[in-house]
């Protein structure tokens, strides 16, 4: 098999995956065994893709052309196979963990939840190994609209309300900001392409690149900068699984990963340092950050609080990449992985606490910790990543963001930095503590343990990888060089 | 036979359309004019391959040379809209039998069959003529059988919709034939490329301009450019559904099709745009238009009568397209024409089917859709999205085209009002969507539309995903076809 029959392959198993999961949908052993085949198989397909491009094989698939010019077609670089790999091995692990999560909290509608689940992986890779503007963006809508039914899934007002925030947002902003970027980009330079150093240099003049510039970044509603975030707090409705894969990982990285993109291989960074006032962006993510720690202070709600935590370590995402210095954008690129690491983790943990004993919110956490040790051990390995504290993942991605403004002597990121780890501590550090060395308020209707095994299982799993990514983050770390240069 | 097609296309539903009326009952007449209209389509079909290797088929009727004589002349744009016309038409017609039976009942059917050949056959003149008095008799063709076809809808209102539509609709007309009289005062011609020929000798007299003037309103009472519309809304929400489908998905199509041949045919690119202020008199009517008909679909409790609106709103951003008087501009309007066609002929259709089966078509019947008539409900939801302009749909392939027009020009206020219209059309269908998801459906018994509803619906969802994929059909023939019509469009 050649690598470009696994790209190819990738692209369609979770199309295929969700047509055969919806025709075995009257028997859920089946379903479920489906869902897992197609999950692990997608990883593998996109195992053979990353050691094609290891071995330097050349890839690349254009299924059809749209307009002169530009067509739907794809290929894959060191920062796709990234988001790949990220979105699908975590697939596996949350498809284990959505199995014990759906039948210990009796859901409705499991198969119209799976089948959304594999579209929902479809327009991620998609996302990853678009091979021009155009490509992305059809996949990006379609994991928008996939993932729509999978927030209303519970089917009340409170679904709908937050089902109607979710796709308002993200509709409005890509068909308001996004596509008139898109079709401007099309009109000036006469391709959509990604290519290394951008397209754009010689073809737009300084000040309207920083318009465009402004249509991007609000443009990718999923990237969830300030003010266009609210969709991701409003989609903690969903089913947890739903939260922890699409709205931790594979949809918000998918906005960044568009937005770092459209950065490296449409401007390009050397066009990019050209454009004034290019650091709005770095000031708009940076204020991001600090604001949604501070939000997620005042939270009660345990996915809530979570939600805003995403929002923040998002803006260190774009911020990182729009400071402009190699090393940060390594930074960038890494935290794409931490970041997913961490932050599935502590939304399965939420999840665990929510099906082993009905709770939901923060201040109901007292004493938890002992009777759910793993769970709860666990969600602290995640909140040491999320605040960035070794030996966990986030320390890495922010070693080289931090280096990266001081070789830029960019203060502002650095401050930045500092105040957000400062407040991350600041709202995760007492649910640990209440956790574990606060006596339980009340004892519960019924004596409960840890959730079950499957879920355990998945939380663990992801834990152990945030731990582990610590250590041995090489393979990352070379592909990344490969991109923006320079050894770290 | 080939080098008659021109004329075949036309001369099929006028043969059948006697006979079909001679009829009894309702399923001979519905078999006949079922395969007049696939043989139009058919050599419709024919026609543009033609065209696309020839660039122009003329037909000289009789064998009379044109100016003389009446010509049919066909070149790009109308080679697609006859496409668009006869491929809706075989659509339709075989959906119509069971809606027919039901709306308008198998004693009239006959007569309704006769209409609707008796309307395509009109709308396929008006677009194969290149005689501007022989688009005036096809233009009463259509209109005396749409008149016809509207009132026989179920609703007492579709009197009075038939009865206003009537008078707008006469007064239209009119407006053209005053035009077309002062051409032929001036020129003595009322063959297309002859007065194209003649007229810019003379475009600094005030009668051409005033025959512009006329021709230019009349023609837009015909497609309905706000605030000329008004006849709109009712005319479709009263028709028997496979009527509405028709005709919102073709007849304002044919006015567009009229306004822009003699835009750019006869007048000319640079008497239209630099002698008289079309861009000016049409880009804020298409602006308004597309933005308050959009809101005003928002608020309607009967969703076919909030698509009707959603046309007005459509109609706006096909004019934008023509108002930018360049080749980009025009392609994107020519597009949306065939692509809007598409759209609206489904989504139409699949309110046909609900009205089917649950007697009306007011978002209480649309409620709980997903649940009991999902195949229907699906196919609104596609149509819907199309509608809105989301990727992989024929109206993302449009949209792209006329934002990709208005960058060229630097238009932006004009980007925002495109992209605020697709917002507010989020809004609309989003409603219809969410009731059909959520809604408690009144009465959970009933079943999904029969085959013969769903597979003509199906074929046009279809036919929206695909010309969204592959658009190099139709983007490639909008492109030839703005490029003959901006090039003044006479090829000899």
């Amino acid at each position: 098999m050649t690598a470009n029959i696994a790209l190819i392959l990738a692209l369609l198993i979770p199309l295929f995956g969700a047509v055969l999961i919806g025709l075995t949908g009257r028997w859920p052993n089946l379903r479920e065994t489906v869902t897992m085949v197609t999950a692990v198989s997608l990883f593998a397909a996109v195992i053979r893709v990353l050691m094609g491009l290891y071995a330097g094989e050349d890839i690349g698939v254009e299924v059809v052309a749209v307009m002169s010019g530009v067509g739907i077609a794809f290929n894959t670089e060191p920062l796709s196979i990234i988001f790949a790999m990220v979105a699908s091995g975590l697939w596996v692990v949350t498809s284990v963990y959505a199995f014990g999560y759906m039948r210990g909290t009796k859901e409705v509608n499991q198969t119209r939840f799976y089948v959304c689940f594999a579209i929902a992986l479809f327009g991620a890779i998609g996302i990853a190994f678009s091979a021009n503007l155009l490509t992305l963006f059809i996949f990006y809508e379609v994991l928008t609209l996939s993932t729509y039914p999978l927030v209303i899934h519970k089917g009340d007002a409170k679904a709908k309300a937050g089902g109607r925030t979710y796709l308002g947002i993200l509709l409005t902003t890509s068909i308001v900001f996004l596509l008139p970027a898109v079709v401007w980009v099309y009109a000036v330079a006469g391709t959509l392409d990604f290519m290394p150093g951008g397209i754009l240099q010689g073809n737009l003049s300084a000040v309207p690149a920083t318009l465009l510039l402004l249509l991007f970044l609000f443009g990718v509603g999923k990237a969830a900068v300030m003010p266009v975030h609210k969709w991701l707090p409003a989609a903690m409705v969903a089913p947890t699984p739903v939260s922890a894969l699409l709205h931790a990982v594979a949809v918000v990285k998918a906005g960044v990963f568009t937005l770092i993109k459209v950065m490296i291989y449409i401007f390009g960074s050397d066009f990019l340092a050209e454009v004034p006032y290019e650091s709005i962006a770095v000031y708009l993510a940076g204020f991001t950050v600090v604001a949604a720690s501070c939000v997620a202070l005042r939270q009660t709600n345990i996915k809530r609080m979570l939600a805003y935590s995403t929002i923040g370590q998002l803006g260190y995402i774009v911020m990182a990449t729009m400071a402009l210095a190699p090393f940060s954008e390594i930074g960038a690129a890494i935290h794409i992985v931490a970041h997913a690491f961490g932050k599935i983790t502590l939304f399965f943990t939420a999840g665990a606490i929510y099906v082993a004993s009905k709770k939901t919110e923060l201040a109901q956490l007292n004493g938890i910790g002992w009777r759910m040790p793993l769970t709860m051990t666990a969600f602290t390995i995640g909140a040491l990543s999320m605040i960035g504290v070794p030996p966990t993942a986030g320390f890495v991605s922010k070693w080289f963001i931090m280096s990266g403004a001081f070789s830029v002597e960019n203060y502002f990121v650095i401050v930045v930095l500092v105040l957000s780890t400062a407040l991350n501590a600041g709202y995760f550090m007492p649910v640990i503590y209440n956790a574990f060395f606060k006596a339980e308020d009340v004892k519960p209707d019924k004596d409960h343990g840890e959730a079950p095994a499957s879920m355990v299982a998945a939380l663990c799993v992801t834990a152990s990888l945030t731990l582990l990514f610590f250590f041995f983050n090489g393979p990352v770390l070379d592909l990344e060089t490969q991109i923006f240069g320079g050894a770290p | 036979m080939l080098m008659h097609l021109p004329v075949l296309v036309v001369l099929a539903p006028l043969l059948g359309a006697p006979v079909v009326a001679l009829m009894r009952g309702s399923t001979w007449p519905w078999v006949l004019s079922t395969l007049l209209s696939w043989f139009s389509l058919l050599c419709a079909v024919l026609l543009l391959v033609q065209v696309q290797s020839q660039g122009l088929v003329i037909y000289t009727m009789g064998g009379w040379e044109a100016p003389w004589g009446i010509e049919y002349r066909i070149d790009f744009a109308n080679a697609l809209l006859l496409v668009l016309i006869t491929g809706l038409a075989s659509v339709v017609l075989p959906y119509a039998r069971l809606s027919v039976e039901q709306e308008v009942g198998t004693e009239r059917a006959p007569m309704f069959y006769a209409a609707l050949l008796l309307l395509t056959l009109g709308l396929c003149g008006i677009t194969a003529t290149g005689d501007a008095f022989n688009i005036f008799v096809f233009l009463e063709i259509s209109s005396l059988a749409t008149y016809t076809l509207i009132a026989m809808g179920r609703d007492r209102r579709a009197l009075t919709a038939s009865f206003s539509y009537l008078i707008m609709g006469t007064i239209g007309a009119t407006f053209y034939l005053i035009g077309i009289g002062f051409l032929y005062v001036m020129t003595g011609t009322l063959n297309l490329a002859d007065l194209a020929g003649r007229l810019p000798a003379i475009n600094e007299s005030s009668t051409v301009r005033t025959a512009f003037a006329f021709i230019v309103t009349g023609i837009c009472l015909k497609l309905a450019l706000f605030p000329l519309h008004l006849w709109l809304p009712n005319a479709y929400t009263y028709s028997p559904s496979a009527v509405t489908a028709l005709l919102g998905a073709t007849a304002t199509k044919v006015a567009v099709y009229v306004l822009v041949r003699f835009v750019f045919t006869v007048f000319g690119i640079d008497f239209s745009f630099g002698m008289e202020p079309l861009a000016e008199v049409l880009i804020p009517l298409a602006v308004i238009g597309l933005l308050s008909a959009s809101t005003v679909s928002i608020t309607q409790p009967n969703i076919k009568r909030m698509l009707a609106y959603s046309s007005v709103a459509q109609i706006g951003y096909i004019v934008l397209g023509i108002a930018m008087g360049t080749a980009m501009g025009l392609t994107a309007a020519l597009l949306h024409v065939f692509n809007h066609g598409l759209i609206k002929g489904a989504l139409f259709m699949v309110l046909g089917a609900v009205m089917y089966r649950m007697g009306g078509t007011s978002l209480s019947d649309m409620q709980g859709l997903a649940k009991t008539m999902p195949l229907t409900f699906w196919a609104f939801v596609i149509g819907g999205l199309s509608l809105i302009g989301v990727p992989l749909t024929v109206g993302f392939v449009s949209k792209w085209h006329l934002i990709l027009a208005a960058i060229e020009l630097g238009w932006w206020p004009i980007v925002i009002a495109i992209l605020v219209g697709s917002m507010l059309a989020v809004v609309y269908v989003g409603r219809v969507i969410e009731a059909g998801f959520f809604g408690e459906a009144k009465d959970p018994t009933r079943r999904e539309a029969p085959a013969g509803l769903l597979i003509p619906v199906w074929i046009l969802i279809f036919a929206n995903i695909y010309f969204g994929i592959d658009t190099r059909l139709t983007v490639d023939i909008a492109e030839a076809a703005a490029a003959q019509l901006m090039a003044g469009g006479i090829v000899r």
